[in-house]
């Protein structure tokens, strides 16, 4: 622990002659520049992601790296904030001269950093969810969560073979659950539901039990879906069960890790979201092309750190081997020729499905990507 | 050196003297950018150091007249077209006016009263730029056009580092000279005693409303240099932990002097990003180096060295 | 529509409770040094994490939870000592920025001790509601309030009946009058710090089955129990137990019949609205300055 906080020091005192004498860029590693929310409320998304390109960028180096020239990561914490996170990538792009970002851990961290990107023409690869960053297509961003649209499309062709049309939607006011609930609010003539609640909570809210009090009161109400990420998910789930709510309760790909059943607790049992095949690695038939990259990247995450494997996690895998196998394609570290590359990905296996990009298409995913899970004895069970 | 300060002109020019240097010992952009808020964080130190220094009256909420002045000036020129120049004069009118209608309910109360009061105040404009996404694009924040006068399209750090140290030197002279005028005195005898001041003929409540309209402009000002700087803004500008960013400045540089205010703001802005190199040890370093300076200057770096200074020589 | 209101008035009661206990502890310190301590908030934190802690170690419940409120003692204590007392020459602005860089640190501490994570705390008799005409309350509700009566009681006896409860409220009326008593007004400050640090981490792990806990719950609660000794008058007891309840069951309400966006605003509205027309809060009290 000591040793650990020495080393900081010296971290700092390089830092302050780095502050004096000015950056020194060296030619012989490629930068790859990082900010993401690895404290504040969305850190269980910037933890495992920040975990996940450090352990993998040193396991590429071992491998003798990218281009022969060794992978180096620049990474600041944005704390979640979108204002921290434009500044931070400010200093990426000028300072340290990154060759590419990852990072951008929500939504609003990631729209924030956009207008950089495409102003100094850096690639660019967010790990938001929402839809906005890349509809419409940005040039020099990319994604590779699924969006929050396909969530709500999976969710509402769920209810609709179950035959649930009168749903009551509760959403975080954060940057992910707004942008759900548009996608949700929109969506919903195509998959003939009704959307007949609306109600909202706030990031460091402890108590939901007023709002789902006026949704459990809404008149036929078949069944409720909840739009967010973090502990408001999880405290949403307790209060719905202490209400007695019986209908059916689906959640949004924002709480597939293993936090949520964790603190929701017994709760969470039959509750039903939709989420990449990661979470339920060793359950994919064998025949399943994901199976091999999924089961790899879990027994190396997990093997590693003492956590379980969350998707977040794996958008950043994906993310790294979409830019590293860009930059091996094009045969160069030249910003533009990297982000051409990026877009003309194709087939590329990750753990959240297979990668198509295009011109038209900055994430590269379709629907099939996502699987429907249903929370059975406080584990995840595939369901289709 | 403490002569130096004591004197306006001196300090005035030392002042001068180091904005004009300084880009010679900037290697990058990065580096301008932090310069640029370094200056823009001292404006608001010093404007708020009249309130809080001279006229004795805290203010937690100070973030809150920050905000709307970005929020005010960018909704104008962006989703309304208004001209640039239009959108800064009416968010910086708009804020004068509504820090008059407050002041008076709000200096009329006392200490840690005070204190709650101009905290609520802030974190419920915070709460607004928040809930009202249809106007100020939510938690997520915005998107500011550039600002444009006379055909010219401000951008760039570079143009942005002269806007902002010539504003700061404005503003130093202009408070030196708040300072050194009736205004000033009669601040002073706030601070000092209000009873005895009031006794004394002196309409203390003008002259504390005035200060505080001042400082209040002069942080939405800021705002409004922050959101056509930087392009982009989200109401964490208007938070809580701006606003005590903002009482830190004053209070670590030194309270009741303009240039420790200056100092203050240069620490806590260049702070944070030294110890990014600390990462999990970040808040707890920070947090440690705040209270040890507080508690071993708790007069504030400037003025207790000064003193020690005269002290010794 | 009876069934909603008892709901929502159910809801405000439980987190009412939660911030009269956290504004109780900014009134004792108040009392004791005029200090407004910003750093309260993390004590809830702290007693909240260091039970959900020992608790994964295999420490029975009720262990875990005297340990935690030992621990948060100590710290209140090591708070007032290695900050609070060097500095107590201090204007307020000085000790506000001193309370807030405690606040930092503590949270800087229990994010390398204990991440980021939230944390859920088992609840201490079950999930299995109670119906209360329509309205559906947690056990752990019960605990709060059950808890929340008797901490006040036993304070009320402390302060009225025992000779060192006396003493502290001695000290608050008139420092150096009730030092050449011969009371020993450092031991009462030191106490005033332990008491409030153990309030703060009661409260802390009551709530701790309901909203989760997690290195970073102390910034919001701990604002509110402020609202909360304000609403009620710096100093009151009473005052802060009664502004805590106000503010709970507003918010609830607010959030239930309003808007829920706006919950949050409820308690910063209240607090202008009654400082505006009550400069010294509903409890606190009226007189002239000193000059």
């Amino acid at each position: 622990m000591f040793r650990r906080f020495m080393r900081k020091m010296s971290v700092l005192a390089g830092v302050a002659v780095l502050a004096v004498s000015g950056a020194a860029s060296s030619a012989d590693t490629i930068k790859i520049g990082s900010f993401l929310a690895v404290t504040g409320p969305a850190s269980f998304l910037g933890d495992p992601e920040l975990k996940t390109l450090q352990l993998y960028i040193e396991r590429i180096n071992a491998d003798g790296g990218v281009l022969g020239k060794q992978l180096e990561l620049v990474h600041y914490d944005d704390g979640g904030s979108a204002g921290k996170a434009r500044t931070f990538a400010k200093r990426l792009i000028t300072a340290d001269q990154v060759d590419l970002i990852i990072g951008g851990s929500t939504t609003g961290a990631t729209m924030a950093v956009v207008p950089l990107a495409e102003q100094y023409g850096v690639p660019f690869i967010s790990l938001g969810g929402g839809i906005p960053i890349i509809d419409p297509v940005k040039k020099w961003v990319f994604k590779t969560p699924h969006t929050d649209r396909m969530a709500v499309q999976k969710v509402f062709g769920d209810m609709q073979s179950r035959g649930l049309t009168q749903v009551g939607l509760i959403s975080g006011t954060g940057g992910f659950g707004k942008s759900c609930r548009q996608q949700a609010l929109d969506q919903a003539d195509e998959y003939k539901v009704e959307i007949i609640a609306d109600e909202t909570y706030g990031p460091k809210d402890t108590d939901m039990t007023a709002q789902l009090t006026n949704i459990k009161g809404a008149d036929g109400l078949d069944t409720v879906l909840n739009c967010g990420f973090g502990q408001g998910p999880a405290i949403v789930t307790k209060n719905y069960r202490q209400l007695g709510i019986e209908v059916p309760f689906y959640q949004s790909h924002g709480v597939a890790s293993k936090s949520y059943i964790e603190l929701a607790g017994d709760a969470a049992n039959g509750v039903r979201l939709p989420a990449a095949a990661l979470l339920v690695a060793e359950d994919l038939p064998d025949d399943d092309p994901q199976k091999p990259v999924v089961v790899d990247y879990k027994e190396v995450f997990e093997s590693n750190f003492d956590q379980s494997v969350s998707t977040f996690g794996g958008h950043a895998y994906d993310a790294l081997m979409i830019a590293v196998e860009a930059m091996e394609r094009a045969g160069s570290t030249d910003k533009a020729a990297v982000r051409e590359a990026i877009e003309n990905t194709s087939g590329l296996m990750g753990t959240g499905g297979e990668f198509n990009m295009s011109a038209s298409d900055h994430l590269g995913l379709d629907l099939s990507a996502f699987r429907m899970l249903e929370i059975r004895n406080g584990d995840w069970a595939l369901i289709d | 050196m403490g002569k130096l300060m004591n004197q306006r002109t001196g300090g005035l020019g030392l002042v001068a003297v180091v904005i004009v240097l300084l880009p010679w010992f900037l290697p990058n952009i990065f580096y301008y950018d932090v310069a640029i808020h370094v200056g823009i964080n001292a404006i608001v130190a010093v404007g708020l150091n009249l309130l809080i220094g001279y006229a004795g009256q805290i203010s937690l909420g100070h973030a809150g007249f920050f905000g709307l002045g970005a929020y005010g000036s960018g909704i104008l020129a962006g989703t309304y077209g208004w001209h640039p120049v239009l959108a800064l004069l009416a968010a910086l009118i708009g804020v004068g006016v509504l820090a008059f209608i407050v002041a008076r309910p709000i200096l009329r109360l006392k200490g840690h009263y005070l204190a709650m009061a101009t905290l609520g105040l802030g974190i419920l404009v915070a709460i607004v730029l928040r809930a009202e996404t249809w106007l100020t694009g939510g938690p997520d924040g915005m998107i500011v056009p550039s600002f444009e006068i006379f055909g010219w399209t401000l951008m760039g750090e570079t143009t942005w580092y002269w806007i902002v140290g010539g504003l700061l030197l404005v503003t130093v002279w202009l408070a030196l000279n708040i300072i050194d005028s009736p205004v000033g005195r009669a601040l002073r005898s706030v601070h000092g005693s209000e009873v005895a001041a009031q006794v004394a003929g002196v309409d203390t409540t003008h002259y504390k409303v005035l200060v505080f309209v001042i400082s209040a402009v002069f942080a939405a000002l800021m705002g409004v240099v922050t959101a056509f700087y930087s392009g982009f803004i989200t109401p964490d500008l208007a938070s809580f932990f701006h606003s005590i960013e903002f009482v830190t400045m004053v209070v670590v540089g030194g309270m009741a002097s303009t240039f420790g205010a200056i100092i203050g703001a240069v620490i806590l802005t260049l702070l944070p990003q030294l110890l990014t190199g600390f990462d999990e040890y970040e808040a707890m370093v920070f947090g440690a180096i705040l209270m040890a300076t507080m508690i071993f200057l708790p007069k504030g770096l400037l003025p207790s060295l000064a003193a020690r200074l005269r002290k010794g020589g | 529509m009876l069934a909603e209101f008892l709901q929502y008035l159910f809801t405000g009661i439980t987190i009412g409770a939660t911030y009269a206990l956290v504004g109780l502890g900014f009134a004792i310190i108040y009392n004791a040094s005029h200090v407004i301590n910003f750093a309260q908030g993390e004590f809830l934190m702290i007693g909240g994490m260091s039970t959900v802690m020992l608790t994964a170690m295999g420490v029975p419940l009720p262990v875990a939870i005297l340990l935690a409120v030992a621990a948060s003692a100590v710290i209140g204590i090591a708070l007032e000592k290695l900050a609070i007392e060097p500095a107590k020459d201090a204007d307020i602005v000085p000790l506000i920025i001193i309370t807030i860089g405690a606040s930092i640190f503590l949270r800087g501490v229990a994010q390398v001790i204990w991440g980021k994570e939230f944390h859920a705390l088992p609840s201490f008799s079950g999930d299995a509601p109670v119906v209360i005409g329509g309205a559906t309350v947690l056990p752990q509700s019960f605990w709060v309030l059950g808890v929340s009566i008797a901490v006040v009681v036993a304070l009320g006896y402390f302060f009225n009946r025992t000779l060192i409860g006396k003493a502290m409220i001695a000290t608050a009326f008139n420092k150096d009058a009730a030092r050449l008593m011969g009371i020993n007004t450092r031991f009462v400050l030191m106490l005033s710090f332990a008491l409030s640090a153990i309030l703060g981490a009661v409260a802390g792990i009551l709530v701790a089955p309901i909203t989760f806990t997690s290195y970073d719950i102390g910034i919001g609660l701990g604002l509110k129990g402020f609202v909360a000794a304000v609403i009620g008058g710096l100093g009151s007891g009473v005052g802060a137990i009664v502004g805590g309840l106000i503010l709970g069951i507003s918010e609830a309400m607010a959030a239930g019949y309003i808007s829920s966006e706006y919950k949050d605003a409820v308690a910063f509205i209240l607090i202008l609205a009654i400082l505006f027309f009550l400069p010294s809060g509903l409890f606190g009290t009226r007189g002239a300055e000193r000059v």
